[in-house]
């Protein structure tokens, strides 16, 4: 009896473990900043290089952090759901212009609509590394306190927006 | 033949073609350094190191790896700064925590598995052996028709 049901548990167990395997997505590292202080940055911004921003300005409003450059393929694909969610104005949402080209990263903005309330520029990569930017497009969500409370590595989509996004800055607007 | 290890040549030229590194001051820093890059994982392309890797993000990396050293920050320091950002991930020796637990323990579990999965057989090998013993008049009557069976 043994001799035939081992062979059937042997090929259950593998069947579950190479199951769980193909549904894991190695690409997406849990951030170690969920439920942490959003790192801090001074940066100045793309449309006005005199100015700066920093995480302090934004205290006491839900922001969305997104890692965007115009040389990223897949952010493309992602532009389009983030210009339909800004007009919603749920949320501010500001953009990490990540090692890109100032002029290459303003054309992109004004042929393709400009999501962001602010953009900032990254163009070292020293912000990305701060923030364990590690493909792009990324996107955070950092609540009123300034603690990152979700990440979201890849392009996002509108199911994303739904599912995952409103409910969250609906909930994170509605505390202090 | 010749031809052959032209290409078997040619085919380990690959190990030539250096990833850009960085020249530190001392020698100490340079061995902290190179062995600093070649624990860190690239997260790009994730079966690499940070020395091996190509990917602009692994060129960062490096550079801030030099960076740091060069701050006079020890080994360990450059460590925690990445795993604050990246997670243990970023890490190919990552330390050991419940979480990793099992990645640390599993060969050894495997292992173990063996090893009494092999008792297991050896000890029913060895039953099955000895029932098989059969009465010594059977033996007698097995030997005769061997014999007989030599004759013909």
């Amino acid at each position: 009896m043994l001799k035939y049901l081992l062979p059937l548990l042997i090929f259950v167990v593998m069947a579950i473990f190479l199951g769980l395997g193909l549904n894991l997505k190695p690409n997406e590292i849990p951030s170690p900043f969920i439920d942490k202080p959003a790192p801090s940055f001074s940066a100045a911004k793309l449309d006005n290089p005199e100015q700066k921003l920093t995480p302090a300005d934004l205290k006491g409003q839900v922001w969305l952090f997104n890692v965007w450059a115009s040389w990223c393929v897949s952010c493309r694909e992602e532009h389009e759901v983030l210009n339909q969610f800004a007009q919603q104005k749920a949320v501010t949402i500001v953009g990490l212009n990540y090692k890109d080209d100032p002029a290459a990263a303003k054309n992109w903005l004004q042929g393709l609509g400009n999501p962001y309330d602010v953009s900032i520029m990254d163009q070292d990569g020293r912000i990305g590394i701060d923030w364990g930017v590690y493909g792009v497009p990324e996107t955070f969500v950092v609540d009123k306190q300034g603690i990152v409370r979700y990440k979201h590595t890849g392009p996002v989509s509108a199911e994303d927006i739904q599912a995952i996004f409103l409910p969250l800055i609906t909930k994170l607007q509605a505390g202090t | 033949m010749k031809y052959v290890s032209i290409i078997v040549l040619l085919m380990l030229s690959y190990w030539a073609v250096a990833v850009d590194t960085q020249q530190l001051a001392t020698p100490e820093q340079q061995a902290i350094y190179e062995s600093l890059t070649s624990e860190l994982r690239c997260l790009v392309c994730q079966n690499q190191t940070i020395a091996d890797s190509n990917a602009e993000l692994a060129a960062d990396l490096r550079r801030q790896v030099a960076e740091m050293l060069e701050q006079g920050k020890s080994k360990q320091d450059v460590i925690n700064f990445m795993t604050e950002r990246y997670g243990d991930f970023v890490l190919y020796k990552p330390p050991f925590k419940a979480k990793t637990s099992l990645l640390w323990l599993g060969p050894g579990l495997f292992l173990l598995f063996g090893v009494i999965a092999v008792l297991l057989v050896v000890r029913r090998k060895k039953m099955s052996s000895a029932g098989a013993i059969i009465s010594s008049e059977k033996q007698k009557k097995i030997s005769k028709l061997l014999e007989e069976g030599d004759g013909s």
